[in-house]
């Protein structure tokens, strides 16, 4: 995990891309006035409002963050078709549960970013991240972090807990370097 | 015509997942079931609504607009942090889950 990035005057490099197309997006234009200006505005935000922020672990492989983005979309496709079926189904049929899920990462981004994840796609919502902030002492890192998740229809919990690690845990902890 | 075709069957498309979603909302036994149907159908929903207005406004008078990009890019952000806000307010309030619910006992007290 690296929390600085390589130029001073870039603190946050994807961050500043982001900014850069949602600026064109938002004025639908590519004309070089807004380039310039989405530009500048790209580089100022981050470097006034680092100040503000806590730093956030960077991106330190941005290949495979577009796949795993890409594999994420896929599966709130695939997600939305599955939640349908089960929705237009019988309920009586439906097996909710509570899964608590360990989760290795630690940063509160990552974990934060594999909620998400984990919210949109297959018939799962996270819910709280355990062991809680406040039953914590001060700098007392936890040794080890669960995720707990409602499922819509629990068939296996293991094989569950087991894709969760490997689909969207593995390539975060990857990108993260973490 | 080709892009009207298009723009009518994303239209019916999202509005199916939008009744689907709803459908859940109102069907489903309890609490926690029922936050599946918003979180995930509705996104769907939105986004093939989203992609039929750009098909449609790529081929009006005003031409090419990619804002709906935006629309569906900060939806997708968003849905996941309101459903953990709810269900973790009906964590709080010790909301009953559904009899036969698996696993009530990984939920700490608070």
């Amino acid at each position: 995990m690296r929390l600085e990035a390589r130029f001073r005057w870039l603190p946050t490099p994807f961050r500043s891309l982001f900014l850069f197309i949602v600026w064109l997006l938002l004025n639908n234009s590519v004309s070089v006035g807004h380039i310039i200006l989405g530009a500048l505005l790209a580089l100022l935000i981050p470097l006034f409002s680092m100040s503000f922020r806590d730093p956030q672990p960077l991106i330190l492989k941005p290949g495979l963050a577009f796949k795993q983005l890409l594999i994420v979309l896929y599966d709130i496709i695939v997600a939305n078709l599955q939640v349908a079926l089960l929705i237009m189904g019988p309920s009586k049929n439906l097996r909710p549960g509570f899964v608590k899920v360990p989760i290795d990462l630690m940063h509160e981004m990552p974990i934060t970013i594999l909620a998400s994840c984990v919210s949109l796609t297959p018939g799962t919502v996270s819910a709280e991240v355990y062991p809680l902030i406040k039953s914590l002492n001060n700098d007392d890192n936890p040794t080890q972090r669960y995720l707990l998740i409602h499922v819509l229809d629990l068939d296996d919990e293991q094989a569950l807990i087991e894709r969760i690690k490997v689909r969207y845990e593995a390539p975060l902890k990857e990108i993260f370097q973490c | 015509m080709i892009s009207e075709w298009i723009v009518s069957i994303l239209l019916l498309l999202g509005g199916l997942f939008i009744l689907i979603g709803s459908i859940g909302l109102i069907k489903l036994p309890d609490f926690f079931m029922r936050l599946h149907g918003p979180t995930k159908a509705t996104t769907l929903g939105m986004a093939s609504v989203l992609t039929a207005a750009m098909v449609f406004f790529a081929n009006s008078a005003s031409g090419l607009s990619v804002k709906e990009i935006l629309i569906t890019t900060f939806l997708l952000i968003t849905a996941p942090i309101s459903a953990y806000m709810l269900i973790k307010t009906a964590i709080h309030h010790k909301l009953k889950a559904k009899d036969g619910t698996k696993g009530l006992d990984n939920i700490e007290k608070d």
